[in-house]
């Protein structure tokens, strides 16, 4: 039962902000493609905008049951399905900025059988797919107590994505080591709160 | 500030240019970070006047020269030349400068001199990607050619581009060309050049040497572990149809370099 304090919060429009706050990353985009100020490789640069915004929702996903525990508020549930389901926009346009802009359609055999970063890109977003489709309530009703497991799937969508951006690097890292620690402290607060195990997917418990 | 030189059509493409803008402000020159807008946003605070650079190994002029002297008689030449970036993209720009063969013939290089070996500025205060903690290169950036790589008419030392003295994110104020290897054997803003008789370890073969060679001529025949070297963008690439152009082995100036490596297996040497 929701707490007398849970009806008062404002979810409607809580959820509009994050709405919105969400789109920024493709609001930056667009603004960039308006003005012009995307250099002279706008597609390359709009392919790594994206695929940072899908990686950056995913983290934040991530991040909704760590706050779950620590404010002890049940409330930033509410508000995980808008971040994951973005997370999965981001990752489609991604790839579709990928094969337009980068690909242009050509080469694709060679690029997905050959290029491990991008096999590993590849599959972190194949795994959002299912995802992404068993979101809805009545999904979640028909899959029952199968829906948890099959959602930790994320962890592995996470991880391949951390991959795919740290194959990419040439020499610094920083940013993928920066990234990497806050992955791995989502991960490992529910490995030393849930036990190592609630983060296998796809098995019950 | 703007440069008097003479244009070498006979070593100049005749493809569009790339626009000064895109050529300025879209490097890789990690020296000021990773980001291909990081070197004009951060190179501008380096002090590249008065600039010296050392000379030393195998040659009669060893000596600490300033700029000017390592040039002089300062008779410019201007060159259009493609350049091809390992990271399969590729620009068409205008250099300014002298052919790399006529310097080292003054500084009369010994019999024993079999490379030659270069270096750019080590200077982490004025450097800040120098300063990351998390950066695999092993400072300074380190580059070489053969000897007869480096005496081939195509070999550059430029000092500006588009007329003008080299913008620092090019590499102000004296950088190699060579335009038919991969970008990053162009080493940008040198302090160093040294004479020696084994093949010296370069900056990218030290760090992934499985990805990049000491030859690293542009090769459509061996691709990158990592992506295709079959084709290029050419840039500005527009946005609803990548410009992608053919890669040409050599870049396109087999005819003054193929003999260069006649008889070696380029797979191997790459």
């Amino acid at each position: 039962m929701a707490s007398a304090a849970n009806n008062r919060f404002p979810y409607a429009w809580a959820k509009v902000v994050t709405f919105i706050l969400c789109l920024m990353p493709l609001g930056v985009i667009v603004w960039g493609l308006g003005v012009g100020d995307l250099g002279p490789d706008p597609g390359q640069a709009i392919t790594e905008a994206l695929g940072l915004a899908t990686f950056q929702l995913l983290l934040i996903t991530l991040l909704i049951t760590p706050l779950r525990k620590v404010t002890g508020w049940a409330g930033w549930i509410r508000f995980r399905r808008m971040l994951g389901l973005y997370a999965f926009f981001y990752g489609v346009l991604h790839v579709l900025a990928f094969l337009q802009f980068i690909l242009g359609w050509t080469d694709l055999w060679a690029t997905f059988t050959k290029r491990p970063y991008i096999i590993a890109g590849a599959m972190a977003f194949v795994l959002m797919v299912p995802l992404a489709l068993t979101s809805t309530k009545r999904m979640m009703k028909k899959l029952g107590r199968g829906w948890k497991p099959l959602h930790r799937l994320i962890y592995c969508s996470a991880v391949l994505a951390w991959v795919h951006f740290l194959w990419q690097a040439r020499s610094d890292i920083t940013e993928m080591v920066v990234y990497g620690v806050l992955l791995a402290g989502l991960l490992g607060l529910r490995a030393y709160w849930f036990g190592v195990s609630s983060l296998v997917p796809l098995k019950k418990v | 500030q703007p440069l008097n030189y003479a244009k070498a059509a006979e070593y100049s493409t005749e493809e569009e240019l790339t626009p000064y803008k895109a050529v300025t402000s879209y490097n890789n020159f990690y020296e000021f970070g990773t980001g291909k807008e990081d070197p004009a946003r951060y190179a501008g605070g380096m002090s590249v006047d008065p600039w010296s650079v050392i000379v030393e190994g195998e040659c009669e002029k060893t000596g600490t020269y300033a700029l000017e002297d390592l040039l002089s008689p300062r008779q410019y030449q201007e060159r259009i030349y493609r350049l091809r970036c390992v990271e399969a993209w590729s620009m068409v720009i205008p250099w300014v400068g002298v052919p790399l063969a006529d310097v080292i013939a003054r500084l009369k290089p010994r019999s024993k001199a079999k490379y030659v070996y270069f270096e750019t500025l080590h200077d982490p205060e004025q450097m800040r990607g120098q300063r990351s903690l998390f950066s695999v290169i092993d400072w300074p950036y380190r580059e070489g050619l053969r000897m007869d790589e480096a005496m081939n008419e195509l070999a550059f030392l430029a000092i500006g581009l588009y007329g003008k003295t080299l913008p620092n994110q090019n590499g102000a104020p004296i950088r190699l060309v060579v335009p038919w290897k991969y970008g990053f054997k162009s080493i940008k803003s040198i302090v160093r050049i040294r004479f020696v008789e084994e093949r010296p370890k370069t900056s990218w073969e030290m760090i992934a040497p499985e990805e990049y060679g000491f030859f690293a001529n542009v090769n459509p025949e061996v691709d990158h572990p990592r992506w295709s070297q079959k084709r290029e963008r050419r840039l500005p690439s527009g946005l609803l149809s990548p410009n992608w152009i053919k890669t040409v082995k050599f870049n396109g100036y087999g005819e003054q370099v193929a003999g260069l490596y006649k008889g070696m297996d380029l797979a191997r040497h790459y």
